[in-house]
């Protein structure tokens, strides 16, 4: 029950600005929570939100940990991500007509090119000792260039049956499936911090380095270590963009989408100067960003003055969940409590 | 003698949530006099201080500065009012130079005369006699230096109150005199002087009078003249006093016998000590004295491989091992309590219970977790062991007491079930009930079959549970002493002649 009211209370932010959302929305329109079937699979806004979020889920959750280790962010997360997929893109052009094995093969290489590229930055963040943002700038300066000679041409064509099934939906099933996999991902890294001790690691390396070394922790290898699953992060992630669109755009392909995973980090009440963390938290944000997107478009802003909203609403939502409000609220509490007894 | 009254607080309370930190706390400062504002932690002390300088606003009772009501909302206005305030760390900009640290944000025009700073300056320096010059970067004057420029700070704008808040914790003995030196000067000129410490010598050479508080409440004032010490740890530490002279160091049972546990030839290490011999067999307590910067603290990080190991052989139990790293070291059954608990030790943000556990689930390894259940279990037996007081195992170790958080690291230590544990300065900044607790579990644990490795800065401390003190000089062994019989005077000895007696 304790532990319960703990991890609750990191998620008061994440879930009251959803929970906004929502009445936003309902207001808007009661009809904010309808799911119709078309062609055996679920559309409405909910499904709609959880199809959108999934590629900033994935990276969020990478982000998390390089964040609560190396107390800095990788913005190379979508360049990463464009060149693991141009590879799996590449590898299934080349065998000509797509099969299952050449798509998990394909998705295999593309794993293996996210590591290269996540222990890249992790070797000049941990060893090199590079600031986690500059040393991610190389890469995201030079990705989208890298990614496009690996084309050999601009936005090549996946067009495959299976391919559409991975973006879409498989006939059948009525989820789509990059819900699922956002899913499975999800579960694969519940029994990750499950089964190893990862999150005391990472939390005593980004709060204390020096006494992690002295009581046994190699703050370099920990931090090399989440930087590789952030390259594995941004990997799936590519996949699935890359799926759901058809084609390889190495120009848009989530672009700038770091921002929105160190938003959603943030939003999860997670400092970004590192420390504890909350996945969990992290997660809630990722899907909230996607809500608030959508409950823009469907408040019918013009396109155009969309992020200006966008930045706004973010703007009251840091200034209400900085430690100077948070403190205010607590000391008007503490002052009418003490009234009270009084 | 002056005795004026500077500033009286009558029937002081503050509460905080769940706590009585103050209850009707008298409290009164003479001009010219240095008055030691006593207690263990949580007595009240910071509390009281920051009543005076406007951090935390009192409940009830009346502060008068030269007999008018005062009320300040702010530190800075408290400043304004001739009450400076020099904490422990200090608080300056290192990379500034001494003139600028001392004027910055004192300024109201938008331009600064360089020229007419630095003079200012050199001034102030030269009245209050510190060494130092207005336009040399800070960073390159020593921390004494730099804690006597912070106090150049506060005292400059016609300060009459000078809170200083554990300033000589730092310091080696030589610069404490010469804080004392400015101290002195300024009581002087009629400053009065407001002075928290844990060191007890410090209190009875420098102050006139002391101010004792406990759980909040004032336990009285007294001349230091008039107060003997071993009265003043009992009005501090009230019912739960233990005579500290009842610590007896238990007898070497097998001193000298034997293989030795650990074993070091020619040890060197990055931190620049010269290769050194070292030797600890079972069941004993030994330590290293010498003064701040002798390199007793980097001796024993070179043993641990704190610091980087740049030559010597280690034997453990007689076999030869390679020490390279600390998780070789925790691997060989070796812990070390480092002297700076707050940068090495804690783990500020987690719980009391994962900093227990730490190194004892780094022993085990990345893929064993420990189950929540485990390691309550673990947590709460040596939260009882210890007697660590804290709400629940479940609280973050920097909502604790200096001297609980010590523990919580004693305890993670012994968890891991060593052979050989270092403690680097365990009692520094502590609690005097605490500091009487650990010298006791020193005591009890080598009698179990530990060996130990004990450093104080306070000798006292050493001589009472160390059977043997290795002497250090300049980075340098320069003696050992050893026998039950040694006094302070044999260790002061010893350091002053460097060996050679």
């Amino acid at each position: 029950m304790r532990k319960l009211m703990k991890n609750v209370s990191h998620l008061v932010l994440p879930i009251s600005v959803m929970v906004l959302l929502i009445i936003i929305n309902l207001v808007k329109g009661a009809d904010y929570f309808t799911i119709t079937m078309i062609n055996g699979a679920l559309y409405g806004n909910i499904p709609n939100i959880l199809f959108g979020a999934s590629e900033l889920v994935i990276l969020s959750i990478g982000m998390t940990l390089v964040t609560a280790a190396s107390r800095g962010q990788d913005i190379s997360i979508g360049e990463s991500a464009t060149i693991s997929s141009a590879v799996f893109v590449w590898f299934v052009l080349r065998s000509g007509e797509a099969t299952p094995v050449t798509i998990i093969v394909g998705f295999l290489l593309s794993c293996v090119v996210g590591l290269g590229l996540g222990a890249f930055n992790g070797i000049l963040v941990s060893i090199f000792k590079v600031q986690p943002m500059v040393a991610s700038l190389i890469l995201f300066t030079g990705g989208r260039s890298i990614a496009f000679m690996i084309d050999g041409k601009l936005s090549p064509i996946l067009a495959n049956d299976i391919s559409n099934r991975i973006g879409t939906v498989i006939p059948g099933i009525p989820i789509q499936t990059p819900v699922i996999l956002t899913v499975v991902f999800i579960a694969l890294f519940a029994v990750l911090l499950k089964t190893t001790t990862l999150r005391l690691y990472v939390e005593t390396v980004g709060i204390n380095p020096n006494a992690a070394r002295l009581n046994g922790i190699n703050p370099k290898k920990v931090i090399f270590l989440t930087f590789l699953i952030m390259g594995f992060c941004s990997a799936v992630a590519g996949f699935i963009a890359v799926n759901k669109a058809g084609r390889h755009d190495s120009v848009n392909l989530l672009k700038n989408i770091m921002m929105d995973a160190i938003l959603a980090v943030a939003i999860g009440g997670n400092s970004l100067g590192g420390g504890t963390f909350s996945i969990t938290g992290s997660i809630i944000g990722a899907y909230t960003i996607e809500m608030l997107n959508r409950t823009l478009l469907r408040l019918e802003i013009e396109p155009a003055m969309i992020k200006v909203f966008k930045a706004i609403f973010i703007v009251i939502l840091m200034v209400v969940a900085s430690p100077v409000v948070r403190d205010f609220i607590k000391k008007v509490l503490d002052r009418n409590r003490t009234r009270k007894e009084e | 003698m002056l005795s004026e009254t500077i500033l009286e607080m009558k029937d002081i309370s503050k509460s905080f949530p769940g706590v009585k930190a103050l209850d009707g706390v008298d409290f009164k400062l003479r001009e010219g006099e240095i008055h030691a504002l006593m207690g263990e932690n949580g007595a009240g002390k910071s509390t009281l201080i920051k009543v005076i300088t406007g951090v935390y606003e009192k409940d009830a009772g009346l502060i008068t500065l030269h007999g008018k009501p005062i009320h300040f909302r702010s530190p800075q206005e408290a400043q304004n009012n001739g009450i400076g305030t020099v904490y422990q760390e200090i608080m300056l900009c290192p990379n500034l130079t001494v003139a600028e640290n001392m004027f910055i944000g004192r300024s109201h025009t938008p331009i600064v005369n360089w020229k007419e700073m630095n003079e200012k300056a050199a001034r102030l320096l030269d009245s209050l006699g510190i060494p130092a010059s207005p336009i040399q970067e800070l960073s390159t004057c020593s921390i004494a230096v730099q804690q006597m420029i912070a106090i150049a700070r506060a005292v400059d704008m016609d300060c009459r109150i000078l809170i200083l808040d554990e300033p000589t914790s730092s310091l080696d003995e030589d610069e404490v005199q010469k804080l004392f030196e400015l101290m002195r000067a300024l009581k002087a000129q009629g400053v009065g002087i407001i002075f928290i410490t844990h060191f007890l010598e410090q209190v009875y050479e420098i102050s006139d009078r002391i101010t004792v508080l406990r759980n909040g409440k004032l336990i009285g004032e007294y001349k230091t003249s008039s107060l003997p010490q071993i009265e003043l740890i009992s009005k501090m530490l009230g019912s739960e006093l233990e005579d500290i002279s009842t610590i007896r160091k238990h007898e070497p049972v097998a001193s000298d016998a034997g293989i030795p546990v650990f074993e070091a030839v020619g040890l060197s290490s990055a931190a620049g000590v010269r290769p050194f011999d070292f030797t600890i067999h079972k069941g004993e307590v030994n330590g290293f004295a010498g003064l701040l910067g002798s390199g007793r603290s980097e001796s024993v990080r070179a043993i641990f491989a704190a610091d980087k190991v740049t030559g010597g052989e280690v034997r453990i139990h007689g076999k030869r091992v390679k020490i390279k790293t600390p998780l070789h070291a925790i691997k060989h059954g070796i812990g070390y309590l480092p002297e700076d608990r707050k940068g090495d030790g804690i783990i500020e943000d987690l719980s009391v219970r994962d900093n227990i556990i730490l190194t004892l689930q780094v022993l085990k390894g990345l893929f064993k977790p420990f189950s929540l259940k485990e390691a309550e279990k673990f947590a709460e037996e040596y939260i009882k062991k210890l007697n660590i007081k804290t709400p629940t195992s479940n609280t973050p170790i920097r909502s604790l007491s200096g001297g609980n958080q010590q523990k919580v690291i004693l305890a993670r230590w012994l968890l891991t079930n060593l052979e050989y544990l270092i403690l680097d300065e365990p009692t520094r900044g502590i609690d005097v009930g605490t500091k009487v607790e650990i010298q006791k579990l020193v005591i009890r644990l080598a009698s179990g079959g530990m060996s130990l490795t004990f450093i104080s800065s306070e000798i006292d401390e050493m001589l009472r549970t160390c059977s043997r003190l290795i002497v250090m000089k300049d980075r340098e062994i320069v003696g050992e002493l050893r026998g039950t019989d040694l006094t302070e005077n044999d260790v002061m000895h010893m350091i002053a002649q460097g060996g050679k007696s």
